[in-house]
């Protein structure tokens, strides 16, 4: 494929939905899957044809639109209306009421606060094309980066875009993704490998599962484009089982990119060749750790490896590897398609872009938000989640998963970057955000995170094999109320010697949830423990 | 002439042992018999532990209601305790059990292997706890003196040491 | 490049070439590190964190059997901070399974029992598991205790790595993972076994035994080790 055929089949695309005066977009990412999606479309396929429509009203299947919490989504262009919580039965009244006044109790207004404080970069397409058909993807512009980069640009131009981005890993350490495609670029191997992880596993995350189910192409686009970075042609995607719809669309998604030469051999003509392969993970947390994820592509048990050699060294098969996040990725095209100092103005000093977070727990609007970096907590929680409900008031709110920690209402008005939440005990993480009321108990919380990295604990090093179980049967003391001072004492002490000691950085974080919590709340586990007995 | 440090040992689930082995010291026992008082011991005849014990040797491992009240009050009336031998420091033999219920034991133990009266006590015999603990699980103990049994010289060793008012330091060894 | 190097262990100069290990140059200078994972002839893994050592004043820990030496290197290998996380590792071993040293095979000839009193380990305050766990006796010369198996993986290294059956490896995970034979089948009915015996050499407990052995009786020998890896390089460098 040259760039003139590139630009015809993305114009074709762009002219054929130009020919429909009116496009239902219904979200079939797996939020909406799971509240009916699919008998909303059906319904709505069958009431255009049976009203004559065919021709100038199109159904498309869209990605996320981020209110996972009241699918399904539908949206109606160009009225630029929003439905929510459509069933089967509202089609007929959605389209009674296209190109005049909205069906009042199916709106969901657009000037609330979860779409004007929004800002998507990642998510830009999301929502808008059909992630099944690539010309749709194409005539959003996608592979309009990797064409740029392959017929314009020199591998190091790329790497110093990236690097003047400023852009930083998105899988929670927030390394610098320059340096990383840096390191692995000036490798001498011939054979090197570019690796996506998309094994999202901390509860309440489901950010790259709505990417890559959203738009698998602007995943793809990125990996390639690293490819010519680093000099790699070869990449993996390593996505968890569980995620069935996305690995269904990556793969889709690759095969038509293959069949459009936009994966393979002399992509636009040019030297540089990238094949994509995918990996499923088969359901350990632990496969998200690059080294263990890189002995499970490998077809090895996935336990992790002490580093260095890091991967950029000593990768996949010994050959230097670049491993990146799905969300890294999908940031990659826009940086490439409007150059680094556009991207590097959204932020802060030190975190620049958006970040994709999946809000959750007592919060009013739960579902998938990007913002920019720099936002405050607050700003997230009571005005795009709509603050807490039934009257509640807001307690704390977990980032960073199982790794990451709980920051208290005090600290609400910090800024989200890689350097605050870490000062606060926390981290950034993959973006799991999980909002606490002041019902819920903090032990618990912990409790349930720490049975959580118990349980995913790969059992190599006996830190976190033995550590983690432990600290539960500590914590389980406390939750029924009878722990001893003794018992506290010896929790703090695993704290240090787990994150101290472990092998990997998932155990090296196991305690967090502990040590974030008895930072802001020790009080609640002081009051578990037992007054002490005369017999004690 | 200071008074004599007053001495006692407990027996709780254990082999008697360490026991053995504390009467192994042989002819020490005569060296220190003129600064030591035993008080209560399964050696003697004493039946009240009484109000102020200086030294409590612990042997065994707690594994019926009887051992833990017994030990209870026993850390009440001593001042300094040891944990000695590795079912007290560990719970070791006796607690093997632990993985098992307390009735499945018993019925292993009296309806199963038993030839006569194949039924589960209902008195005398002590109720058993559902787990068995190492001493320090149910008091605070002062110095572990593991091995199975702790050997005659480290026994010895120790116990000058403290009757010289001194910290004992040995390197300790299980089984 | 300079194919040696000089670097500083507990304050002492040493020198070690370019590809050694800290552990190795540790070893060559007879300093005390406690290891159980390691073993001298079968690859490094760092799973045991016993061999955590400081670098350069810098408060995260390295294993020395995996890191590479580096020039002006300083390595502190002992102090009050590493013999805690030492001592609690080596508790945590005897809390998650049922180590009855009274009446193991290897009383006296145990690698955890003997570590133990090296450190000075004689209690601990963790919550002792007392695990459901099983024997294999299946197989008529061998036994594996699993109940004192600490997980080191020497019997799958030294299977794969050097006679060459990977009869072994590792199942489930965290506190629930355990070594298998082949599948997950009765070690009597391994088809890959070749009975050499070796797993039951170097297992550092009595996890892995003869079952000729009482208690107190299964001495372990593994000084064929270093002589059977070399012996495999020779003669994977000849072909």
């Amino acid at each position: 494929m040259d760039r003139e055929e590139f630009e015809e089949i993305a114009q074709r695309s762009r002219d054929e939905a130009a020919a429909f005066a009116v496009h239902v977009n219904i979200c079939t990412s797996s939020g909406c899957v799971a509240s009916g999606c699919e008998h909303v479309k059906k319904q709505a396929e069958a009431e255009v044809q049976s009203r004559g429509l065919q021709h100038t009203c199109r159904i498309n299947g869209v990605g996320c639109q981020g209110l996972c919490g009241s699918g399904p989504i539908v949206s109606v262009q160009p009225d630029n209306v929003l439905y929510h919580k459509v069933k089967p039965d509202d089609v007929a009244d959605i389209l009674d009421h296209v190109g005049q006044a909205s069906v009042p109790h199916l709106e969901l207004r657009q000037d609330s606060p979860f779409f004007e404080r929004q800002q998507r970069v990642v998510l830009a397409n999301a929502g808008k094309i059909d992630p099944e058909e690539i010309e749709t993807a194409m005539a959003a512009g996608a592979y309009g980066a990797l064409l740029k980069v392959t017929t314009e640009m020199m591998p190091p131009e790329v790497c110093k875009v990236i690097t003047d981005s400023g852009l930083r890993g998105r899988g929670g350490a927030g390394y610098p993704t320059g340096l990383k495609w840096g390191t692995v670029a000036k490798a001498t191997n011939s054979t090197k490998f570019v690796v996506c992880n998309g094994d999202e596993g901390d509860p309440g995350a489901f950010m790259d599962r709505s990417i890559m189910e959203s738009d698998p192409h602007r995943v793809l686009e990125g990996m390639a484009i690293a490819g010519y970075a680093v000099g790699a042609s070869e990449g993996f995607v390593y996505v968890r089982a569980e995620y069935a719809l996305a690995i269904k669309r990556l793969k889709r998604a690759i095969h038509q990119a293959e069949k459009r030469g936009l994966l393979g051999k002399n992509i636009f003509g040019s030297t540089f060749s990238f094949s994509i392969e995918l990996r499923l993970g088969a359901g350990a947390f632990v496969c998200g750790e690059e080294t263990a994820l890189m002995a499970s592509i490998e077809g090895r048990r996935g336990n992790p490896r002490p580093r260095p050699p890091f991967p950029s060294e000593s990768g996949l098969w010994g050959h230097p590897t670049l491993i990146n996040n799905v969300e890294t990725f999908a940031n990659v095209a826009p940086i490439i398609t409007n150059g680094s100092a556009w991207f590097a103005n959204i932020g802060t000093e030190t975190s620049k872009g958006t970040k994709v977070f999946a809000l959750s727990g007592k919060v009013n609007r739960v579902g998938l938000i990007e913002v920019p970096m720099g936002i405050s907590l607050r700003e997230i929680v009571m005005e795009i989640g709509g603050g807490i409900p039934n009257g509640n008031q807001f307690k704390a709110v977990q980032t960073g998963g199982p790794s990451g920690g709980c920051i208290p209402a005090d600290y609400l008005d910090t800024p989200v970057d890689y350097e605050s939440l870490r000062k606060l005990g926390s981290i950034m993480g993959s973006g799991g955000m999980v909002v606490m009321d002041d019902t819920s108990s903090m032990v618990s919380v912990a409790h349930y995170f720490m049975a959580f990295n118990m349980d995913e604990s790969c059992g190599k090093c006996i830190p976190c094999r033995v550590g983690t179980i432990q600290m539960v049967e500590l914590l389980k003391r406390f939750t029924a109320q009878r722990a001893t001072h003794d018992d506290l004492v010896l929790l703090e002490e695993l704290c240090d010697m787990v994150s101290q000691t472990s092998l990997c950085g998932l155990g090296q974080s196991a305690p967090n949830p502990v040590i974030s919590t008895l930072r802001y709340f020790r009080d609640e586990y002081l009051r578990c423990i037992a007054p002490v007995t005369e017999s004690a | 002439m200071t008074a004599k440090v007053s001495l006692a040992t407990v027996w709780l689930d254990g082999c008697s042992g360490c026991h053995m082995s504390f009467l192994d010291i042989d002819e020490v026992l005569l060296n220190i018999a003129d600064r030591i008082d035993l008080v209560y011991s399964p050696l003697v005849d004493n039946k009240v532990f009484p109000e102020m014990v200086d030294l409590t040797l612990v042997e065994g491992a707690v594994s019926s209601e009887d051992d833990r009240a017994k030990i209870i009050k026993i850390r009440q009336h001593t001042r300094l305790l040891i944990a000695m031998g590795d079912c007290a420091v560990t719970g070791n033999v006796p607690a093997m059990r632990n993985r098992y219920s307390v009735e499945a034991i018993q019925q292993r133990a009296y309806v199963e292997n038993a030839d006569l009266q194949r039924q589960p006590p209902t008195s005398v015999v002590p109720k058993l706890l559902p787990k068995v603990q190492p001493v320090h699980n149910v008091v605070t103990v002062d110095q572990f003196l593991p091995g199975c049994p702790p050997p005659s010289t480290l026994i010895r060793d120790v116990l000058l040491a403290l009757l010289a008012g001194q910290k004992p330091t040995f390197a300790p060894r299980f089984g | 490049m300079s194919s040696v190097k000089t670097l500083k262990i507990n304050g002492k100069d040493v020198s070690a070439r370019t590809d050694d290990t800290i552990l190795q140059v540790i070893r060559e200078h007879d300093i005390f590190l406690p290891t159980l994972c390691h073993i001298e002839g079968l690859s490094a893994v760092g799973a045991c964190r016993l061999c955590l050592v400081e670098i350069n004043g810098s408060s995260k820990l390295r294993s020395a059997c995996v890191t590479q030496v580096e020039e002006g290197m300083e390595v502190v290998t002992d102090n009050e901070r590493l013999q805690k996380y030492r001592r609690m590792i080596l508790e945590m071993l005897f809390v998650e399974g049922n180590h009855v040293c009274a009446v193991c095979v290897a009383n006296g000839y145990c690698e955890l029992q003997w570590l133990a009193e090296r450190l000075g380990v004689d209690h601990t305050r963790l919550i002792y598991l007392h695990p459901d766990k099983h024997v294999d006796a299946s197989h008529y010369r061998y036994a594996i205790d699993h109940n004192r198996c600490i997980l080191c993986a020497r019997c799958v290294r030294v299977c794969g790595e050097i006679e060459g059956a990977h009869t072994w490896d590792v199942a489930g995970r965290g506190i629930n993972a355990h070594v298998v034979t082949d599948l997950n089948t009765s070690w009597d009915s391994s088809p890959t076994c070749t009975e050499c015996g070796k797993c039951v050499q170097v297992c550092p407990t009595g996890a892995l035994f003869k079952k000729s052995r009482a208690i107190g009786e299964m001495a372990k020998d593994n000084h064929f080790l270093p002589y059977l890896k070399t012996m495999r390089e020779v003669n994977k460098n000849d072909r």
